[in-house]
């Protein structure tokens, strides 16, 4: 009887691939905390929201704060740069300025170039991403490649009229 | 005394054996040219920036806050930092400078052929392990440059079909380049040199197996082969002096030629400098990233045009010996990819304006063009070599190793 089990070579077979499973199974298990590591520790992730007061913003002018340790820009458009980045859709990924913006006096957009994480300068009308060429509108809308697309709008809210919390949609 | 000792080794360890077999005694061709000195330099450059780069870590200090004047402190109150720190930094550029060489004479004569494939990917390898590890050190200086290379090609990695956003972030271990970046590079930068030790181990011993080629392309096997000692110790020692001294120019008067102005200011994540350029050994390749108008294309394009010189022993159909020594098409068009790689390292370093992204792509189509077309241009050029007429000793050759082949394929 002991002979038997000992000469099947199925159950054997068996054994083999279970235990190599099971080893295989421990370590995959065994490098998860080692890949979590590198993700972002908790003071990191701490820094996911940031009061903005607007006071002091001229209508026109730019204000860069960081968020989560990007640049976010703050751009008070005057009439005439509403009304241009309502009379189009943008480049080639196309989006209406009213989805864009909360209210159509204030522009928040994050200040990272979409094509390789660049910060865009304010040149003339919108942006351009001295990296790589990349152009953008007055509703940070990609004009110009190699972005793919447009410059990212972070979750934020109006607290009062003048301050807004970036990180937190309402 | 010395014999009694090597003996006592001797029985537990192949000493003298290794050393008569692979160093003092190792066959090498007699007709190795100057252009074979390379790949000892790489392994002198290898030695020093492992030294230097320990001596630095000695006086180092990885993080934000630290790091930028850290390096300061190794430059004016570190006894010598100034010597390690250029030895280093120059290093790096001498590095690149030598496997480049390394690289184009074995495009040149054509030793990547059979039976060299794996001598060849296995430098592959080493060539990628290179970029790595040089990309993680320019970081921790923790300057302009620094931290917007590091920013820009971290951001490579959003190209990573589904999961790009998480894999940036992954990398960073932060929302943007930070502390923890920074630290994370410190350490692999020191560990990286180590894996390229070993890779270096497994390069040497397929080297070993097959040895090294040499101009005529002729396997010389036993009959032309000299012991590696005395006859390429003195040579390559040679090479060493010549490339000691135009190391120690750069190294005494040039120090800061390579190193970009803009790394002389601390790293600020609100603001990009006007004219970003990555270190001039990865101008081409950047050129390239940024011809394509897709993003996710460029960066499919910068690493294709890396990977690329691998399929050589595939793409080159020619069955003439000796690479473009004897093959005057393949040589030209070999002087043409050299153009083409200068062309793309200027128009890598400038910044993007419609000409320059024009000239770009031009010299990008011709880069992969030339790869694309070496499987046509090596058959014709074969078919009019023999019909031009060949030595009848290389024509024997070529027949041989067809016999060789075809009688490899019935014993299959």
């Amino acid at each position: 009887m002991e002979n038997e089990a000992l000469s099947n070579s199925d159950r054997r077979d068996f054994l083999v691939k279970l235990t190599s499973v099971v080893g295989g199974a421990g370590v995959a298990a065994t490098c998860v905390p080692f890949v979590a590591s590198m993700n972002p520790s908790s003071d990191v992730l701490a820094k996911a929201e940031t009061e903005v007061d607007l006071t002091g913003i001229p209508p026109g002018g730019l204000r860069t704060v960081a968020w989560q340790g990007k640049p976010v820009f703050i751009l008070r458009r005057t009439p005439d740069e509403i009304k241009e980045a309502q009379a189009s859709n943008g480049g080639f990924d196309p989006q209406p300025d009213s989805q864009r913006v909360k209210n159509p006096e204030w522009l928040v957009v994050i200040g990272v170039c979409t094509h390789m994480g660049c910060v865009p300068n304010k040149e003339g009308p919108g942006w351009t991403c001295h990296c790589h060429g990349s152009q953008y509108d007055d509703s940070g809308r990609v004009t110009r490649g190699p972005a793919p697309k447009n410059l990212e709008v972070p979750p934020y809210h109006f607290v009062s009229e003048n301050k807004i919390v970036i990180g937190k949609a309402a | 005394m010395k014999s009694k000792i090597i003996n006592w080794i001797d029985q537990r360890f192949p000493l003298t054996s290794f050393v008569e077999h692979d160093l003092t005694g190792y066959p090498t061709p007699r007709n190795l040219s100057y252009w074979w000195n390379f790949g000892f330099l790489a392994g002198f450059v290898l030695v020093l920036q492992v030294v230097t780069g320990i001596f630095l870590a000695m006086h180092y200090k990885a993080d934000v806050s630290l790091s930028f004047d850290s390096i300061q402190h190794i430059m004016r109150d570190v006894n010598y930092g100034w010597l390690l720190r250029y030895m280093h930094a120059m290093g790096a550029s001498a590095f690149f400078f030598v496997i480049f060489v390394h690289m184009a004479r074995t495009l040149y004569y054509g030793s990547y052929r059979a039976p060299r494939e794996l001598l060849w990917w296995t430098g592959q390898g080493l060539l990628l392990l290179l970029m790595a590890t040089a990309f993680m050190g320019y970081l921790l200086p923790w300057g302009q440059m620094s931290f917007w290379g590091a920013t820009v090609i971290t951001n490579l990695f959003r190209a990573t079909p589904f999961f790009g956003d998480q894999v940036v972030i992954w990398l960073r271990g932060d929302f943007t380049v930070g502390d923890a970046t920074l630290s994370r590079f410190f350490s692999l930068h020191y560990l990286f040199p180590f894996i390229i030790i070993g890779a270096v181990i497994v390069h040497l011993v397929a080297l070993h197996t097959v040895k090294s080629s040499n101009p005529s392309g002729i396997d010389l096997a036993a009959k032309d082969n000299i012991p590696f000692h005395p006859y390429f110790t003195i040579k390559d020692l040679y090479g060493l002096g010549l490339f000691l001294m135009l190391y120690s120019v750069f190294v005494f008067f040039i120090p800061d030629s390579l190193i970009e102005p803009a790394n002389n200011i601390p790293a600020n994540p609100m603001m990009t400098p006007n004219h970003i350029v990555p270190e001039w050994y990865f101008l081409p390749f950047y050129a390239i990233l940024r011809s394509v108008p897709n993003m996710v294309g460029g960066v499919v394009a910068m690493g294709v045009s890396v990977i690329i010189f691998a399929f050589m022993p595939y793409l080159d159909r020619s069955r003439i010996p000796g690479g473009a020594r004897y093959r005057p098409i393949y040589r030209i068009q070999f002087y043409l990819f050299m153009a083409d790689m200068l062309v793309l390292g200027f128009v890598g370093y400038y910044p993007p304006t419609n000409q320059s992204i024009l000239i770009g792509q031009i010299a990008t189509l011709c880069y992969f063009g030339s790869f694309i077309l070496v499987p046509f241009i090596s058959k014709v050029e074969e078919r009019w070599l023999i019909k031009r007429g060949l030595p009848p000793e290389v024509m024997a050759l070529i027949e041989s190793e067809k016999h060789e082949k075809s009688n490899k394929g019935d014993k299959l």
